[in-house]
């Protein structure tokens, strides 16, 4: 009796240890796979990071406790991550792990940190900076990083502006041939990491062309860097007479890109549609809707129904998930808002098929239900919105939200 | 006899007020009809059908005093846009508003009518007269 008594005792602990926290929405996967609330209620948790060690680091938009980087741990080995260490006194979306270093931005600063043998930051409260003072002027302002094989870092500069117009987002006012903002943003730039203290002009304009690339990845299969864009806004609400309320919530795609040194996405001239399949002139710069332009912009690899807003992109390359996710790519969207007052889409994971860097066959939505509603009527009762994804040591994925701050672990299990 | 003429004079006053306040409740579901209309065409994308805006982008009308307490600063933010930044019941907000100024003083006195009265706001209507006034000034 006593024994029993024991391990209905036992049984109980074990419950309140491994407690989850309590779940919002269930996540929809693919037959064979799991997910895992590992992270809840950190508020705005934009992109994260997963040490070669299982600890996953996250960026935060708004400070929690007056910090903006988290970092989650387990320090026992029972699979929980318990321990929980704040630092970094700024907000902001970029993070990542590359050569020793954690690095982390605001909208203006990248900062990083140097880990030691235990994978400990030996720097917390004075981060070394690496580039200061990338143009922020608030609007598609989130610096998010990537890094390629020899000592690279690439960084996201998003242009300030829907679509470069003389008076941005005003009804008729004209785009602006050049578009000045192409100058010193509105595209991917290259920075040199053995260097620091760098500012814009240290760094090299690597491509060009693009409204908002949040989704940055570097595929190490073919070692080019890819990239997911956001679309410009407001076709149906400027241009009524070309674009019908449906037509302006499909349109424009969001774009996913494989992009070289050199290259033009063609923002603000052009935008991608998936329907027609071309470069369609955009009606500030004298579209009308069928019309092409920008002939020497490259065209994306995908083209994806509009403002479901593309933030995070993740080329798989571990072995646990089953062959056919190798080198494709994860993305992760937010979910729109410019399809009001259609109904709203994104607040899904979607998966690519890819290799040799092209993808093999259609998209297809790998995680889903996010939004815990279906559909989304109104953006604002979201339960969460798809904001970053990273990939741990042992092959699973994580996805973080930045609705109400939480973090999916995602497995295989056979 | 006098009483007599008393009587239907306040009889008189009594109608004639009703009948105001019949007219101004007339008016304002007028201006609430007709602010609906230009609020779907030029600020529900932002704004969303529910004025509950967008996470870090656009700011909600919704339980906002900059949109239930100074008329004259809710008029200056359509006619003239807004593009510093904006922090409402802790969160801040970061696309840009364009100026409104293309709207009639009609449509601006409809709509701004129109959200100080719906998303659960209740405040004063706005008038044309109101409007007009503001234009002047810039």
């Amino acid at each position: 009796m006593q024994k029993i008594r024991l391990v209905v005792a036992m049984l109980m602990l074990l419950n309140v240890i491994a407690a989850q926290p309590k779940l919002q929405v269930a996540i929809q996967l693919p037959v064979g796979f799991t997910s895992k609330v590992v992270a809840n209620d950190l508020g705005r948790v934009r992109h994260i990071a997963v040490n070669s060690n299982g600890d996953l680091y996250m960026k935060l938009d708004r400070l929690v406790n007056g910090k903006g980087i988290y970092r989650l741990r387990d320090k026992n080995g029972d699979g929980v991550m318990e321990d929980t260490l704040a630092f970094g006194n700024y907000t902001g979306t970029g993070i990542g792990i590359n050569n020793g270093y954690l690095y982390a931005t605001s909208d203006q600063t990248i900062y990083r940190y140097k880990f030691d043998e235990n994978q400990n930051i030996v720097n917390l409260d004075q981060p070394e900076i690496v580039v200061d003072g990338l143009l922020n002027k608030r609007q598609h302002a989130s610096k998010s990083i990537t890094f390629d094989k020899v000592g690279n870092l690439y960084v996201n500069i998003g242009a300030p502006s829907n679509v470069c117009q003389e008076q941005d987002r005003q009804k008729g006012s004209p785009g602006l041939t050049p578009c000045p903002i192409l100058e010193n943003a509105g595209g991917i730039w290259q920075f040199n990491t053995s260097k620091t203290n760098q500012t814009l002009s240290d760094g090299i304009r690597y491509a060009t062309g693009m409204r908002n690339a949040l989704g940055i990845d570097w595929n190490n299969e073919v070692n080019d860097l890819f990239v997911t864009i956001h679309g410009r806004d407001m076709l149906y609400q400027y241009f009524p007479e070309m674009y019908n309320q449906k037509l302006g919530a499909e349109l424009p795609s969001e774009t996913f890109y494989r992009v070289k040194k050199g290259d033009d996405c063609g923002w603000p001239y052009i935008h991608w549609d998936h329907f027609q399949n071309k470069k369609i002139l955009n009606p500030e710069y004298g579209g009308d809707g069928k019309k092409e332009g920008a002939p020497n912009a490259i065209s994306p690899l995908v083209g994806f129904p509009g403002h479901m807003a593309p933030n995070a992109l993740l080329i798989y390359s571990g072995n646990q998930f089953p062959a056919k996710y190798k080198n494709g790519a994860f993305i992760a969207f937010h979910g729109s808002w410019n399809r009001t007052p259609e109904p709203q889409e994104g607040f899904y994971v979607v998966f690519v098929p890819m290799k040799n860097g092209l993808p093999t066959g259609k998209w297809e939505v790998f995680a889903d239900g996010f939004s815990g509603m279906s559909p989304v009527t109104n953006l604002s009762a979201a339960k969460h919105r798809p904001t970053g994804l990273a990939q741990g040591e042992d092959g699973s994925i994580y996805v973080s939200d930045d609705k109400a701050g939480y973090v999916w672990k995602i497995s295989y299990n056979k | 006899m006098r009483i007599k003429l008393a009587i239907f004079g306040l009889g008189l006053m009594l109608l004639s007020n009703f009948s105001n306040a019949q007219t101004s409740v007339q008016g304002k579901s007028k201006q609430m009809l007709n602010g609906k209309k230009v609020y779907d065409m030029y600020c529900q994308a932002c704004h969303q059908a529910d004025g509950n805006g967008v996470p870090r982008l656009n700011p909600p009308l919704a339980g906002t005093v900059y949109v239930t307490g100074s008329k004259t600063r809710l008029i200056d933010i359509v006619l003239n846009g807004l593009t510093d930044p904006i922090e409402i019941n802790g969160e801040e907000y970061n696309n840009p508003m364009a100026a409104h100024s293309f709207l009639t003083d009609q449509q601006i006195a409809d709509v701004l009518t129109y959200i100080r009265n719906s998303f659960g706001n209740k405040a004063g209507t706005v008038s044309v007269a109101e409007v007009k006034k503001q234009r002047a000034k810039k």
